[in-house]
Parts: C-alpha cells; sequence; structure tokens
C-alpha cells in the first residue's frame, strides 16, 4: 500500500510539472513520464495488459503525436502570452466551474473497495480477450466505426482538394 | 522480497548490459571490417592484430572530444536527446530469453531478466519509444537540417511500427502467448521453429527492423547527400557516440528479438537426443542464440553495403502501401489455415 | 505439410507484478550508465568556445532564421493516421493470443472490425492522403 502511495505521489508530482513547465517539449517530457508512472499503477493492480497497452499507445504514439505537433508548431514568439485582462477573467471563471463541478461530483461518490476485484487474473491478455469477444463485443465493433470516422475526419481536416480552374 | 532474488537479476542485468555493449563496441569494427571486405579493402588493422583494439581507440576518442553545444539549442533538451536514445535502446533487452536454466548445486539461474505475460508487447513499446530520443535531439538542436532529420526519422519509424504490429499478430495467432518464455519453448528442435509457419511475416518484420534501426536502405533520417548530417548534425563528443551506439544496440536486441521469435531462440536441431546434461543444454543453447544473432547482424551490414538508400517517397508507399496490406492479408490467410486444420 | 504446434493443454504460465521489478532495474542501470557517461565525457573533455563555433551547421554560410517554423501538414497526418492503427494493432492482441479458443467465431468478428478499418485504409489511400509529391 506504501508502494502504491509512493507512485501516486510521483504521478501529481510530475502531472503537476506537466502544467508548471515554461517550455512545452518540456511539458511533453513530464507527460511521458506521468504516463510511465500510470503504467506502473496498472502493474500494481495486476492489469498487465492495460499496463502495457497504455505504454504503447499513450507514451508510444499519443505523445509522439503531441511532440510532432510542437515541433511543427512556430514556438519563436516568446511575448505571445495571454495579456488581454478578459482572457484572464474567462480562464478563472472556467477553471472556478472546473472545480464546483468536481467538488461536487466527490461528494457524490461512493467509497469502493478497490482490492476487492471479482476476478484477480482478469488484466491478463487471455481471460481479457475472452472477456472482450463474448460480454464486450458489440462496443469493440462500434470502437471500429469510430476509428473509422477518426481516419475520415483527419484525412478531410489535412488533406486540401485539389482546386480545379 | 528475498536478496537471493534481488542480487541475481541484478547480476545477470550486468552480464546482459556489458554483453549489449561488448558486442555493438565490436559491430562497429566488424561493420568496417565487413565493408573492407565487401568492397575488397583492408579495413581497419592498425590498432592491436587485425585491429581488435579499434572500437576502444573510437569510444576512448569520443570521450576525449569538445563538447558542442550551440548557442541557439535548448541546453536540456539536448542533452535528454541522447541520453533517451541510449536509454530506450538498453531496455529492451529485458524480456529476452537468453537461454534455458542453469542449476549450481541447488542453485537454479533463469537466463532471462524476467519472463513477463506482454513480454512482446513490452518490446514493441520500447520499440516506439526510441523514437523520442531522435525526435527532441533534432528539434532541440535548433538546426534546420537537424529537424527535418528528426522529422523523417519520426515519420518512418512510426510507419512502419504499424506492419511490424500486424506481422507479430500473425505469429502471435500460431502461438497463442505473449510471453517470450513459452514461444521460445515451442519452437524446441528445428521443425518447430516459427519461420516455416510464417515465413512472409518474418519478411515483414525484418524490413520493419530494418526500418525501426535506422539501418540503410532506411537511413534517410542520417541521409549525408540530402540534410548532411541528418538529426546528429550538431552532435560531437559522447552524445554523437550515444547515437551511433544506440544503433548498433538496437541492431543487437532486434536480431535477438527476430531470432527469438522465428528461429528458434535458444533451441538447436537434436538438442535433446544428444544425451547431454541440462547444463550442457543450456550453455549450447545460449552460443546457439548467439550465433543466430551474429548471423543477422552480419545480414544487417551485408545489406547496408550491398543496396542502396531509397527515396522518401518510396520509403512511404514501402511501408503504408506495401507492408501494411501484405502484413493483413497475411493475418486472414493464417487465420484461415488455421482454423481449416483446426475443423478436419 | 503444415504441422502446427500443440497448444491446447499447455500450462498457463501466469506474471506477477513482482516480475516486472527486473524491468525497473534495468532501466536504473541504463540510466545509471547513460548519465555516468555524460557527466564523465563532459569532465574530461576540452573546452574552446568560440562565438562562430556554437552557431547552428548550415553548410557554412550565414544561418538564416532559425529552425522553429512551421512544417508541412503531411507528417502531422502520417502522426495521426498511426495512432489510429496503432489503437486498431493493440485490440488485435487480446484476439490473436485466444484465436485457438475463439474458433471461426472470433474470426469472423475480427474480420469484420478489420474491414471496417480496411475500408478507411481504402479511403486514405483513394484520397491520395499518403502521397508524397
Amino acid at each position: 500500500m506504501s508502494l502504491f502511495y509512493f507512485v501516486a505521489l510521483l504521478s501529481i508530482f510530475f502531472a503537476l510539472m506537466v502544467i508548471f513547465a515554461k517550455n512545452p517539449v518540456h511539458s511533453v517530457l513530464y507527460l511521458i513520464i506521468t504516463f510511465f508512472t500510470f503504467t506502473i499503477h496498472y502493474i500494481l493492480l495486476n492489469a498487465q495488459f492495460l499496463a502495457v497497452v497504455n505504454f504503447i499507445v499513450y507514451m508510444g504514439a499519443i505523445l509522439v503525436l503531441f511532440l510532432h505537433v510542437l515541433m511543427y508548431m512556430n514556438l519563436n514568439n516568446e511575448g505571445s502570452e495571454m495579456k488581454s485582462m478578459l482572457m484572464k477573467v474567462s480562464g478563472l471563471i472556467a477553471g472556478m466551474c472546473l472545480l464546483v463541478t468536481l467538488v461536487g461530483s466527490m461528494k457524490t461518490l461512493a467509497v469502493s473497495d478497490p482490492v476487492n476485484l471479482q476476478d484477480a487474473d482478469l488484466g491478463l491478455v487471455k481471460n481479457l480477450g475472452k472477456v472482450l469477444f463474448s460480454e464486450f463485443l458489440l462496443p469493440f465493433e462500434v470502437s471500429s466505426i469510430l476509428l473509422l470516422s477518426a481516419m475520415v475526419g483527419a484525412v478531410l481536416l489535412a488533406k486540401k482538394e485539389p482546386k480545379s480552374i | 522480497m528475498e536478496l537471493a532474488f534481488v542480487i541475481e537479476k541484478f547480476v545477470l542485468i550486468t552480464v546482459v548490459f556489458v554483453l549489449t555493449l561488448l558486442v555493438a563496441m565490436y559491430s562497429t569494427l566488424a561493420e568496417r571490417k565487413i565493408a573492407g571486405f565487401l568492397q575488397d579493402r583492408v579495413g581497419p588493422n592498425r590498432a592491436g592484430p587485425f585491429g581488435i583494439l579499434q572500437p576502444l581507440a573510437d569510444g576512448a576518442k569520443m570521450f576525449f572530444k569538445e563538447e558542442i553545444i550551440p548557442t541557439e539549442s535548448n541546453r536540456f533538451l539536448f542533452i535528454a536527446g541522447p541520453s533517451l536514445a541510449i536509454l530506450t535502446a538498453c531496455i529492451g533487452s529485458a524480456v529476452i530469453p537468453w537461454g534455458q536454466k542453469l542449476t549450481f548445486g541447488d542453485y537454479v539461474v533463469d537466463l532471462q531478466v524476467t519472463d513477463i505475460n506482454v513480454g512482446i508487447l513490452y518490446i514493441f513499446g520500447v520499440v516506439s519509444l526510441g523514437v523520442y530520443g531522435v525526435m527532441i535531439g533534432g528539434w532541440a538542436s535548433n538546426n534546420k537540417f537537424s529537424l527535418m532529420g528528426a522529422i523523417r526519422a519520426a515519420s518512418q519509424n512510426i510507419s512502419y511500427e504499424i506492419p511490424m504490429g500486424l506481422s507479430i499478430i500473425a505469429l502471435l495467432m500460431v502461438t497463442g502467448t505473449l510471453s517470450l518464455k513459452e514461444i521460445s519453448e515451442q519452437q524446441s528442435g528445428f521443425v518447430n521453429w516459427n519461420i516455416w509457419y510464417q515465413p512472409l511475416g518474418f519478411l515483414i518484420f525484418l524490413i520493419c527492423a530494418f526500418a525501426e534501426t535506422n539501418r540503410t536502405p532506411f537511413d534517410l533520417p542520417e541521409c549525408e547527400t540530402e540534410l548532411v548530417g541528418g538529426y546528429h548534425t550538431e552532435y560531437s563528443s559522447m552524445k554523437l557516440g550515444f547515437y551511433l551506439f544506440a544503433e548498433y544496440i538496437n541492431m543487437f536486441v532486434s536480431s535477438a528479438v527476430m531470432a527469438t521469435l522465428y528461429f528458434g531462440g535458444y533451441n538447436f536441431p537434436f538438442m535433446y537426443d544428444l544425451g547431454l546434461s541440462e547444463n550442457w543444454i543450456t550453455i549450447i543453447g545460449v552460443i546457439m542464440l548467439f550465433a543466430k544473432i551474429f548471423f543477422f547482424i552480419f545480414f544487417f551490414m551485408w545489406v547496408r553495403w550491398t543496396i542502396p538508400r531509397f527515396r522518401y517517397d518510396q520509403l512511404m508507399n514501402l511501408g503504408w502501401k506495401v507492408l501494411i496490406p501484405l502484413a493483413i492479408a497475411n493475418i486472414v490467410l493464417t487465420g484461415i489455415v488455421i482454423t481449416v486444420k483446426d475443423l478436419l | 505439410m503444415l504441422y502446427l504446434p500443440d497448444i491446447s493443454n499447455r500450462m498457463e504460465v501466469q506474471s506477477t507484478p513482482v516480475n516486472y521489478l527486473p524491468i525497473i532495474f534495468q532501466i536504473l542501470v541504463a540510466l545509471g550508465f547513460a548519465v555516468g557517461t555524460m557527466v564523465v565525457t563532459h569532465m574530461i573533455g576540452p573546452k574552446r568556445r568560440t562565438a562562430e563555433k556554437l552557431t547552428p551547421f548550415e553548410s557554412g554560410i550565414e544561418v538564416i532564421g532559425n529552425a522553429r517554423q512551421p512544417f508541412s501538414i503531411k507528417y502531422f497526418l502520417v502522426a495521426i493516421l498511426f495512432v489510429l492503427f496503432d489503437v486498431e494493432v493493440i485490440f488485435m492482441y487480446p484476439w490473436a493470443v485466444n484465436f485457438r479458443e475463439l474458433g471461426l467465431d472470433g474470426m469472423i468478428q475480427m474480420f469484420i472490425f478489420m474491414g471496417t478499418l480496411l475500408l478507411g485504409f481504402i479511403y486514405i489511400i483513394k484520397k491520395k492522403a499518403l502521397d508524397w509529391e
């Protein structure tokens, strides 16, 4: 249990570093470490497949995408901090709204027993596959449509139609 | 947890680590010797007999060179780039089974750092992290050549990861497990090697391994005719050394993975028919695994000095329009063959 | 004749979280190696800094601007498609491991999944999103 608190502390620390880092590329590096601590959390819960999925998809794919985006941007103009008062006030209001929502939802939460898994080995690949292809077959097939629409959307956004003269 | 477990693992990790570094060091010499052989030259032969001290001389040179950190660059990231590259190269070997069990009296040592349920996926994940070192180093240099090299490297690596993952899936359909230890054990003898069931999958995996290690013909990130030095244009001293060294370590690890996944790992023909004791089988198995690895390393070098570099559009077309459909066809084919066979 | 290894009555080997500890050890060793080497080479290397030496290399001519500039969207498209296909590949692992047990039903289910994504792939190719002029 103390191990959990140690890793959780690390997660929170690096997550805060993501926010406080001035350079966006540093932020991405800290985010990688944060996701790595999440991977450790999954392993501690014996969710081994989820751990490695987190490792591959989040650390290896999505953050690569983030880094790509940062690399293509023009990060030269250092003085482009938001100075207008309107932005600051609206940011404050939005942050407060989020805080209220979080606190409100925290109050309705029931405390669950995290250790009491129905099947301790559910997180292993084989068992996960069996569940995925029986109970959760429909969500699985629907997710393929989600991926398809994401693909089409990405192509539509990034690809300009050739202009006809 | 027992102290013995921790000590055993640390000793094993250190041995694997030192071996990895040694193999990577001597790969540099082997590369130059093989290049010399293929081009009808002698290759390095001044440092020690047959030049066997050459890697040490090269290493020492890297240490004693001046560190150059350009003023325009981002200092922290400039150092972090090569460190990440070597870090990701070094951790991949943790799940490779180097051999069976060695018995000392009543103490049994498993010649694998760790056997986890998701072994292949761990390697897959480490490979996908490999792109960070190149990207961050290239971006931090604040040099146009470096940035181009880094972006090319990143796009190339991520493009070839998909056919690599798909080729592994076809393999998993045959083996039914993700643990590298189990996959090795299933391939005992010679006829059980996965290469006989997955020849197409192996070919795809091999091509992707070339692309992931940035070896010729896929070395566009450091294509010197277009990009000076590619992503490591601005690097000097040991930071450059790390990048170059990471490539050789990656080559070693991917050779080991290929040998384990498709060529039986530590298994060799007639291993149980010769009446050898278990320890001897293990030792010969380790030697056989390294023989396979050295063959693949030789193959990497052979290809490098034989085949010219791709053009960038050819590279992308090969990855997306040839390898991905081929890998999917391989999965479908494997699926149908196994299902029909199980129904009969 | 194709011969497949018999995997039906194989013992299931379970790894526990403890099995992941050596990976942390290995990361520590590799990190120690990287940091140690960096520090040593920083200490023993010569340092003769001049302003010209520390400018970015641009084939010997005056440096124009810097490398923090917008870049072609093509590479971004490759990255985003990679993420999508990576997720698809990940979905296939639990299926591939259970392939023998799931049998024909599992195969048809997976082929439907793959077929949908193949449609997307064909769309990408037809749109020439991955063509490099």
